[in-house]
């Protein structure tokens, strides 16, 4: 007769010699979806000068939203989403810009997201991972996570120590700024499958908050911090601000 | 594989608690503790972490600061309550109870969780004044904390999760259903003549509002308060952005309305009878988000008056205020 911790330590040798492609070869990861920011025709560097189409200068030192809820169509029409899909976007951190995770073999079309975090999430109390309260994406006195935070400086802005700073953020009726985009992913279907990895590089571009859906001009309206009207309004020029940069097997 | 250890450990001992729902309450309109079970050991990890002042930036001060036991749990005495480097809060601390059957938490009804409730007052400069990364780093550093939240969590994760979620199940915990009034609702005890009579005049007069036996039917309403010129607060349109919410704040409970002094959402009215005289003579009826209740005002003569708050005393827990399981722990 072994004693049991004899036996104990013998059982965990096993189970840590055994390759982890038995246990669970089905959850490997093979999708990789990447964001890079881009300000205009190049990525964004945090604290440089650009001028947006109103020819207004401006830096960014910050930049964060969260991607949630990410789901792909294969070409016979079949949603298949990532679970528990909740990721925070923090410029310049590079590991905070790539997501990765199992998704049925097939032929892909089109991915979707949210930027922002769905509704039942604001309202489900303490959240932890991307969505820990730590992460300074959650309003304390009107419960709600913060969509998209983008906080810099420019000449042109009236606000103290000519900030720009945008929190936008709200999720229930007409001052919900959660935006689902929807993005064609070729011309031909993406094959996802079990030996590699595909990478959906995916540009997302600072250049269309000033000018797409809403006119906003940072001598107009420098801060949002609220949720409300001018924060939708703000949310809405997310529609255009992402598209597919390349694709790639590895 | 971390995961296998976990799955081969002994199972985790967990006590399980039940909230009470007293006889003939309303079921509350959320389960608060849906994703969040009620456990002796989470309400534990709770109840120090309430007590403890080193969670503020100063060490200074502590959830039950404000929120007094003696005091059902609102500051006693105090229209506004004191926070970090001299400050003041800029309303009245409510009292902590039956905070199970509230969808939206504060004045204002801004917080939509009793789980998120405490970044509030954390992180206010005129309260608590830290950081959760402040409080994080502090807890991490105390022994007596690391094997609290091992018995509260299976993990055993020091983190704001665990941490608000603990504060839920002790905040969450306090009930008050042991008055005067709810032993003659359950025939244990019987009401003065003049009990009796406030009874009637307060099933009259106020009960559409502050319905019993929860004392509030927690809604937001204009009780037509002249605004409060310094602060300039304008309750629920804070959060809502809607005029027609403009000078609305949540009806308060009622209970143990003699220990949480002074009264509404500014501390403004110090007596129980200053408060009946503003719903007799003191509404501002030209105000246009005023409750429709209130637009003429509320007719209660002086007798009744004085029965009514005789009826009202009947609503001090006694119970709740002594309870062991919700003093300060050792």
């Amino acid at each position: 007769m072994m004693k049991p911790a004899l036996c104990l330590l013998i059982f965990f040798c096993v189970i840590f010699l055994l390759p982890p492609a038995t246990v669970n070869a089905q959850q490997q990861p093979n999708i990789k979806i990447s964001f890079i920011n881009y300000a205009g025709n190049q990525p964004l560097v945090p604290d440089s000068l650009y001028a947006n189409c109103w020819k207004e200068n401006y830096s960014v030192s910050r930049l964060k939203y969260y991607i949630s809820n990410i789901a792909l169509q294969t070409s016979n029409q079949k949603w298949n989403a990532e679970q528990n899909s909740y990721h925070l976007v923090d410029e310049p951190d590079s590991l905070s810009k790539n997501f990765s995770f199992y998704l049925p073999p097939g032929n892909y079309t089109t991915l979707s997201f949210l930027i922002g975090v769905d509704s039942l999430k604001n309202v489900s109390g303490a959240q932890t991972g991307a969505l820990d309260p730590l992460n300074s994406m959650f309003w304390t006195w009107n419960s709600g996570y913060i969509m998209f935070k983008m906080e810099g400086t420019s000449p042109q802005s009236a606000a103290v120590n000519n900030k720009i700073e945008y929190h936008i953020g709200g999720f229930s009726g007409v001052d919900n700024a959660v935006k689902k985009i929807r993005l064609q992913l070729a011309g031909t279907p993406v094959a996802v499958n079990n030996k590699s990895i595909t990478e959906i590089i995916i540009r997302a571009n600072i250049d269309k908050l000033w000018n797409a859906a809403t006119v906003l001009k940072i001598t107009e309206t420098p801060v949002c911090t609220i949720p409300g009207p001018l924060a939708g309004s703000i949310a809405a020029n997310f529609s255009t601000m992402f598209d597919v940069l390349k694709i790639v097997q590895r | 594989m971390a995961s296998a250890f976990i799955h081969h450990q002994p199972p985790h001992k967990l006590t399980y608690l039940k909230l009470v729902i007293p006889k003939g309450w309303p079921q509350p309109p959320t389960n608060i503790f849906a994703t969040n079970p009620l456990t002796e050991e989470g309400f534990q990890l709770g109840r120090k972490l309430f007590y403890d002042a080193r969670l503020s930036r100063d060490s200074n001060f502590s959830c039950a600061g404000c929120h007094q036991q003696f005091a059902a749990f609102a500051t006693y005495d105090h229209d506004f309550s004191h926070g970090f480097n001299n400050s003041f809060t800029t309303r009245n601390a409510p009292g902590l109870f039956n905070i199970a059957w509230q969808k939206e938490l504060h004045w204002d009804g801004g917080v939509n969780h009793i789980e998120v409730q405490p970044l509030s007052p954390f992180t206010a400069v005129n309260e608590m004044a830290t950081t959760l990364p402040e409080i994080l780093k502090k807890l991490k550093a105390d022994t007596a904390y690391a094997r609290l939240f091992k018995n509260a969590f299976a993990d055993g994760m020091i983190n704001s999760q665990h941490m608000l979620k603990a504060l839920a199940q002790f905040t969450g915990s306090i009930q008050s259903y042991n008055s005067k009034y709810d032993k003659v609702k359950r025939g244990e005890d019987s009401f003065t003549v003049s009990e009796a009579l406030g009874y009637k005049t307060f099933m009259a007069s106020c009960n559409s509002c502050h319905r019993e036996p929860l004392f509030t039917d927690n809604s937001f309403r204009n009780n037509g308060l002249p605004l409060n010129r310094k602060w300039m607060d304008k309750g629920r349109m804070t959060i809502t952005g809607n005029l027609a919410d403009s000078l609305k704040f949540k009806v308060p409970s009622l209970r143990n309305i003699s220990l949480t002094f002074p009264y509404m959402h500014d501390g403004r009215l110090v007596r129980v009878g200053k408060v009946i005289d503003h719903y007799r003579n003191g509404i501002d009826t030209a105000q246009p988000t005023l409750d429709i209740l209130l637009k003429k005002r509320i007719a209660i003569s002086d007798q009744e008056k004085v029965d009514l708050i005789s009826f009202l005393l009947t609503l001090k827990d006694d119970v709740l205020t002594h309870d062991p399981r919700f003093k300060q722990p050792n």
